[in-house]
């Protein structure tokens, strides 16, 4: 078994069997490589992520997944001695590109922790904080964005008569959807959410399932996890990483029921990880 | 078998435990003991000041061991601004070094410019005094003090904080160095208050695409407020209280000048400059008054800065 997972990586090719899905490419990572100092986190990644689908990353810890998510907004830029190498093109722009505008690249990716992060600040100003950054909207348009970025992220109903409260003051679940319409809220292109649900309990976090197959239609959102159930029911395609490898990438279906790799098929049936 | 030994540790902690009981509540009584002391050492030091002149102790201007007229207003009136400037000056200050060190600063010179921001904590208040007597005062009364009186000075209403002649000593140089001497209080608490911002916060607010200045104006400022208040409390405490260095460089003059250049004084100078040479009952007396002035307004903003603290602890 050892040297099966010491093989060479396949991920080269992993990406062409989607060739019969009509979405297009929506964020295209080439011999992406990642370095914490010297150590190498991420081993020449390639893979194609496309537009209106829900693309999971699974895999042990500290495969690189998070890490891998953490490149696609140069978030990782804010801390010392993480540097990558390769390509992240997004709708065809490398973003790696040291002349990338950060603050333009990230109005058009929304980021969602794995532990909700409201800003101290009430509900309202929460959802109204992001879009405030790009636009100078008159306070009626404003109200008019926040409320749909609420209804759109199915807390409307739930905060409607507490606008003015502080945004902690919610539930974890509630919390963790407003951050997920605080992003949504700049209507960005594409959506991460780095285990979303790891901090919430069961029926928060089947809310948010629903609130992804809702979302679907309009944003590429990328998503990592670590409950497996959660990848077969919420993503259309799923990713499996292994110590810095993407090892397969398929349909979620196919990971899930007849994965290629043996260390997929380890992994999704519990045998490792 | 092992019943014996177990009894022999039961009996040995019947005495020693409540022993140290004791012992710790004692000790700590006489801290409350003390602070009691000194509240009644105030009180009752002041009575003869509060029976000759009333309340006009703490409403009149006068200061004439001559005529045994005493009035709290001018050192307390220059306690005040002193402690304003010195806070006009150390709170930005302290705010942008603190901003530095924890969104900007490369991380291998945190640590060094933080110890050395400690270290200036650390430097006794009578050396401050020394150098802004010896080193500042000649140089702002030569090069800073002519060109604010000439560029300031002819503003109305703002202009007439500098007139005068330049001198060097003053309030507004008093101002200046007490600032210079709280900068390091707020600072480092300011630091540890801005570092205990939650870093997926930060992250959140960086990934939604916000600036540097944004991420500080909108999330860490609102996030830790009743700390930042609370380190700017303890920093007034502190500017309130000094004595050393503002009683070499205020000039010690009992006289209420609008200019910001003239000498003055405050009330922890004054009664450095005057116990020596205070005779007389009723002059002590109004010392000690000032004293209890003092304590009354520094122990309130202390109070409300270490409460401010715990609030942002929690």
């Amino acid at each position: 078994m050892s040297t099966q997972i010491f093989a060479p990586t396949i991920s080269g090719t992993a990406a062409t069997s989607l060739g019969d899905d009509e979405a297009k490419e929506k964020i295209g990572i080439r011999d992406l490589r990642f370095y914490y100092g010297d150590y190498e986190a991420l081993k020449g990644i390639n893979i194609s992520i496309r537009d209106r689908r829900v693309t999971a990353f699974i895999g042990p810890s500290g495969c690189g997944k998070s890490t891998l998510l953490r490149t696609m907004n140069r978030i990782y830029e804010m801390y010392p001695g993480q540097r990558t190498t390769g390509e992240i093109n997004v709708d065809g722009r490398n973003i790696l590109d040291p002349k990338e505008d950060l603050t333009r690249l990230r109005s058009n990716i929304g980021m969602v922790f794995q532990k909700p992060t409201p800003f101290p600040m009430s509900i309202w100003e929460n959802v109204a904080f992001g879009i405030r950054l790009y636009e100078n909207l008159p306070k009626a348009d404003l109200d008019e964005r926040v409320h749909w970025a609420l209804s759109r992220t199915a807390l409307w109903d739930e905060v409607k008569d507490k606008l003015n409260q502080l945004g902690t003051g919610l539930s974890g679940g509630q919390q963790q959807r407003l951050c997920i319409a605080r992003a949504v809220a700049v209507k960005p292109g594409i959506l991460l959410m780095d285990e979303p649900a790891s901090a919430l309990d069961p029926i928060s976090t089947a809310k948010l399932e629903e609130l992804i197959a809702e979302l679907r239609d309009d944003f590429c959102i990328v998503i990592v996890t670590h409950n497996m159930q959660q990848a077969a029911r919420a993503a259309d395609y799923t990713a499996f990483m292994y110590l810095g490898d993407l090892v397969e990438y398929d349909t979620s279906e196919k990971i899930f029921t007849n994965p290629a790799d043996k260390r997929t098929r380890d992994y999704v049936t519990g045998r490792f990880g | 078998m092992d019943e014996a030994p177990r009894r022999k540790g039961n009996a040995r902690s019947r005495i020693g435990d409540p022993l140290f009981k004791w012992l710790t509540w004692s000790f700590t009584m006489l801290v409350l003991l003390i602070l009691g002391g000194v509240v009644f050492t105030l009180v009752e030091g002041s009575i003869p000041v509060f029976k000759t002149m009333g309340l006009d102790f703490l409403i009149t201007a006068k200061w004439n061991p001559v005529t045994d007229q005493y009035g709290v207003i001018v050192p307390l009136v220059g306690t005040l601004v002193t402690a304003l400037i010195a806070m006009l000056v150390g709170v930005p200050t302290s705010f942008a070094i603190a901003f530095f060190l924890t969104e900007l600063c490369p991380y291998f010179i945190r640590q060094p410019i933080s110890i050395a921001i400690e270290l200036l904590a650390a430097v006794p208040s009578i050396i401050y005094g020394i150098w802004g007597l010896f080193i500042v005062a000649p140089y702002f009364q030569s090069h800073i003090e002519p060109v604010l009186i000439a560029v300031l000075g002819p503003i109305p209403v703002l202009g007439a904080l500098f007139q005068g002649p330049a001198i060097g000593i003053g309030m507004l140089l008093a101002g200046l160095i007490l600032g210079l001497m709280i900068l390091p209080f707020i600072t480092a608490v300011t630091r540890d208050v801005f570092s205990s911002v939650p870093a997926v916060l930060r992250e959140s607010a960086y990934g939604l695409g916000c600036t540097r200045w944004e991420v500080v104006r909108r999330i860490v400022l609102p996030y830790c407020r009743t700390g930042v208040v609370g380190a700017v409390m303890l920093g007034l405490g502190r500017a309130l209280g000094e004595t050393m260095a503002v009683t070499f460089v205020i000039g010690n003059a009992h006289r209420l000048s609008t200019s910001l250049m003239a000498p003055g004084t405050t009330i922890s100078a004054t009664l450095a400059n005057e116990f020596t040479e205070a005779v007389g009952d009723v002059y002590t007396s109004a010392l000690i008054g000032l004293g209890l002035v003092l304590f009354v307004l520094t122990f309130f903003v202390l109070a409300l800065g270490k409460r401010l603290l715990l609030r942002a602890g929690h």
